[in-house]
């Protein structure tokens, strides 16, 4: 059969906020650039997350954090990808994150991070120009 | 990366991962991998779960994956969800039921999207499930799409079929008995807590005793399947012959009746034990999957000689200017095949 790629996406909400509005608009947008999206549900820990991108083998991870424990999910996911040898699975983010924390969360591993008022364009843009199927 | 086939079969979950992923994306490399590992197939339970969206498709398969896991078996889960036909993408939601077994390495959980196939399944799903085989998974457990009355194809590839229904349905188990009904070795009627379900298992009940449940012979799938196979339709059955399909009520959310179902299952697949000991069950069985593996092996190949060297082109420009029909193009098409 002909080969025909696909980008697979998990979009994560990791922690305990419940405030999932966000990750379904990305999520959604992300499906209607074609790509196909895992979608975990609220509440789950790094653990989980990564996991499920090793099981699911996504491109990339999105975890959307609106709780303010960015600083700790995000690196934890990263490393968790890493302990797992599940480098080459990008992981960016989003929620409110001050302008202060970016760059520290990029030193961290995580590769783009998108702060309320962010189009949809800009998140497919950047996971087109930045994702390649495995 | 690079498959090492000693560390699929040992079950490793990142190489079992990335094959899944080059079988579902029709990359080359995945073939040359089944070829080798076919041999290690036929050893999972592979049990399909079916039935209408919004049934509790997905929540039983959280049950009966616990209910595995407490035996000590390992479980693997493929979860059907359906591509957008606009956009190609898909969301893909079933694990948010299952996600309590993230953690557990005796649990595997692979989504899949359709892309653009029919019958509830991917058109590698076959492949997907002998790779799990092959990978040692004790357990498979394969949920479709749920969309349709024609979700067919689960059967082929499970030992047993879990047909999924919800109260309320009244007469309307009666008008579809001619679609999903027919392939279920176990139904369930979940959500049982709610109004109408004595009615429906009543109505299933009625529907067995006039024989019309159950699942048809193999070539009478065969025939719906749209290939001919007169050789085929003498009486090989996709169950086995002396099997009566069971009815169980469950509340899957509240973990009711799951014994039962499990129970139920466990019957069928001791008969389905005894069945696979007669050499013409298992060869019917081999056959399908030689038939299914062997139509695809086809569609590649003339979709290859269509594709080459603008044929596809060439055979639209006759129709275009009239001077052939699309019937003889095709048997043109089809006799170049051979003498390439």
């Amino acid at each position: 059969m002909a080969e025909e790629r696909k980008l697979r996406i998990l979009v994560a909400k990791p922690g305990l906020d419940g405030h999932d509005r966000g990750a379904k608009v990305v999520a959604r947008s992300l499906r209607d650039a074609g790509m196909e999206v895992i979608y975990t549900g609220l509440h789950q820990t790094p653990e989980m997350i990564v996991n499920t991108a090793v099981q699911e083998d996504v491109d990339a991870v999105g975890l959307s954090i609106m709780s303010g424990a960015h600083n700790v999910l995000m690196p934890a996911v990263v490393k968790g990808l890493e302990d797992k040898g599940a480098q080459d699975i990008a992981v960016f983010g989003g929620g409110i994150i001050p302008d202060d924390d970016i760059a520290d969360l990029k030193n961290k591993g995580v590769k783009a991070l998108f702060t309320p008022g962010t189009s949809t364009e800009d998140i497919i843009a950047w996971v087109r120009a930045n994702v390649k199927p495995k | 990366m690079k498959l090492e086939i000693d560390k699929l079969l040992a079950r490793d979950v990142r190489s079992g991962a990335r094959l899944l992923r080059w079988i579902d994306d029709g990359v080359a490399e995945a073939r040359a991998v089944l070829k080798v590992i076919w041999q290690h197939t036929g050893r999972a339970r592979v049990i399909g779960i079916t039935g209408n969206p919004g049934a509790g498709k997905s929540t039983l398969t959280d049950q009966l994956i616990g209910r595995f896991r407490e035996r000590g078996l390992s479980v693997a889960v493929v979860a059907v969800d359906p591509s957008s036909p606009f956009s190609g993408g898909a969301i893909l939601g079933d694990r948010i039921r299952m996600q309590e077994h993230a953690n557990d390495e005796g649990v595997f959980i692979r989504s899949f999207a359709t892309r653009g196939h029919l019958g509830g399944l991917t058109h590698t799903t076959t492949d997907v499930v002998h790779a799990l085989d092959a990978m040692g998974w004790e357990v498979i457990l394969v949920e479709t799409v749920g969309v349709g009355q024609d979700e067919v194809e689960v059967q082929r590839l499970a030992q047993t079929t879990l047909v999924v229904l919800t109260p309320g349905m009244g007469d309307e188990v009666q008008a579809i008995k001619a679609g999903i009904l027919e392939i279920a070795d176990v139904f369930v009627v979940n959500k049982a807590d709610r109004e109408g379900a004595d009615r429906t298992v009543r109505e299933l009940e009625q529907m067995l005793e006039m024989g019309k449940g159950g699942r048809p012979s193999l070539g009478e799938l065969m025939h719906h399947g749209g290939l001919k196979a007169s050789d085929l339709e003498q009486a090989d059955r996709a169950s086995p012959d002396e099997w009566v399909p069971e009815i169980v009520k469950t509340v899957a959310s509240r973990n009711e009746g799951i014994d039962e179902l499990v129970a139920a299952i466990d019957a069928h697949a001791e008969v389905y034990a005894k069945a696979c000991q007669a050499p013409e069950f298992i060869r019917a069985r081999l056959r399908q999957e030689f038939l299914e593996i062997y139509r695809r092996a086809l569609f590649a190949r003339g979709w290859s000689y269509l594709m080459h060297e603008d044929h596809l082109q060439q055979i639209v420009d006759r129709m275009l200017d009239r001077s052939s029909d699309p019937y003889t193009l095709a048997e043109q098409a089809v006799r170049a095949l051979g003498s390439r």
